[in-house]
């Protein structure tokens, strides 16, 4: 048990600077500190003990493959956490562009 | 699985180092060093398909982040309320540790999953198929509604960044108008 | 000269370098990409490492020269058609019977042309990351040199 409770502070670690930081740039590292946390932990749940990988081979037959469904699920996951941050990473530009800083405290003037 | 808890940990630190350090450039290294570190695990773990993914998806990640902290001030105020934020923080998160660990409690334990859907998929992949990755089979035969919607996901964020960063804005067309 | 290409890039051995390697590893992401349902890879990691290619070479040799191959509405038309193919093979499937429905033939396990549509789809995936990474990439800089004038 103790990889499942390793990846939960993992993902409070991740909770934590999205909540306490005010840079936006430590935001968005929470954030991705936390999408790992996720996705490593449906990797963890779909592990078998002595597994294989779940790709058939040519030359021999292979039983006791892992869960191959947290896997597909997670390969898409991983390319859209990419994407999502990268959107992120462009509003902390503009944002640094219209107002000078990445302090969320300072950011105040809300004029549109 | 001694190696397992070891890149855990490891992965614990980066994690630490990544959101205390005052640098935000060593912020971005660090948190790239444990997303590489989640690779390994990933290759320990037998899934060698999303291993591949991470360690290319971590590096445009960091060129991304980046891009972004490259030659910016570093902004930091401790001033303000900073005991009570601190403390009403950690006493949520360890309200929510301590329901995360009633909740993994009840988890079947590390290596045994129960595997009642994914049996079906093991049985029936190379019949139905033919593809001997079983992994992409499901992902683009048996799931391939779940793609379809990651990849209107995927379109959406493209467009939301070509979106916010035209360099053609409002102030021009406004200038214009008022000439 | 020495001007002219400092302004154009960074210096000669990696100009050098990445002449000899980004040839490579656009050939691997493509066998990556054709060979999704056979070994490791697929549509998502392949996409990512033609994204990585184009990259290299925009970090190398400056944003002109890759301007040229790929101009910004050629990348967005190129990863709409990729969104468009895949979502056709799924409407295909209305032929056979229903959405998705896999019809094409299927052929022999561990060969190239196997495993029906899942090919085709991995094409259009790989098409569709690739360049909207590449496009998300393109955005972010282009930003940081019309911000300058």
């Amino acid at each position: 048990m103790t990889p499942y409770f390793l990846c939960l502070l993992l993902f409070l670690i991740g909770v934590y600077a999205v909540v306490r930081k005010r840079n936006i740039i430590k935001i968005i590292i929470g954030l991705i500190i936390a999408e790992y946390a996720v996705n490593l932990f449906f990797i963890l749940f779909g592990y078998k003990l002595e597994g294989r990988s779940p790709i058939y081979s040519p030359d021999q037959e292979i039983f006791n493959m892992v869960d191959p469904l947290p896997q597909a699920l997670v390969l898409t996951s991983i390319v859209i956490g990419l994407a999502t941050t990268a959107l992120a990473v462009a509003i902390a530009i503009r944002i640094y562009e219209k107002y000078g800083t990445f302090d969320i405290t300072k950011i105040n003037k809300l004029k549109g | 699985m001694f190696e397992l808890n070891i890149l855990l940990i490891f992965m614990i630190i980066g994690a630490l180092i990544a959101i205390e350090v005052k640098d935000l450039l060593s912020a971005v290294v660090a948190v790239g060093a444990s997303g590489l570190a989640l690779c390994i695990v990933f290759l320990i773990l037998k899934a060698p398909d999303l291993a591949i993914t991470q360690i290319v998806v971590e590096i445009l990640c960091l060129i991304i982040l980046i891009r972004a902290t490259i030659k910016k001030d570093l902004p930091f105020s401790t001033s303000g309320r900073w005991f009570f934020n601190t403390l009403a923080t950690l006493v949520f998160l360890a309200i929510f540790a301590y329901l995360g660990y009633v909740a993994l409690k009840e988890l079947p334990s590390f290596g045994n999953p129960i595997m009642k859907v994914s049996q079906f998929y093991l049985n029936e992949a190379l019949k139905e198929t033919k593809a001997t990755n079983i992994v992409s089979a499901i992902i683009l035969n048996f799931r391939a509604y779940d793609t379809l919607g990651e990849a209107t996901v995927l379109f959406t964020a493209v467009m939301g960044v070509m979106a916010l960063m035209r360099w053609k804005g409002r102030k021009d067309i406004a200038e214009k108008d008022n000439e | 000269m020495n001007s002219d290409l400092k302004n154009k890039g960074m210096s000669l051995i990696v100009k050098t370098i990445t002449r000899l390697t980004v040839g490579l590893i656009l050939l691997y992401g493509i066998y990556i990409v054709l060979h999704g349902h056979i070994s490791p890879g697929g549509g998502f990691a392949g996409g990512v490492i033609i994204a990585l290619a184009f990259i290299h070479l925009m970090l190398a040799f400056g944003k002109d020269e890759v301007l040229k191959i790929l101009p910004v509405t050629f990348v967005s038309l190129l990863e709409s058609l990729g969104a468009v193919l895949f979502l056709s093979i799924a409407i295909l499937g209305f032929l056979g019977g229903y959405f998705f429905m896999d019809w094409f033939a299927k052929g022999k396990p561990f060969k190239l042309f196997s495993a029906g549509s899942i090919i085709f789809s991995n094409i259009g995936i790989g098409l569709k990351v690739s360049l909207g990474l590449f496009g998300i990439f393109l955005v972010l800089i282009l930003l940081k040199f019309k911000a300058k004038k």
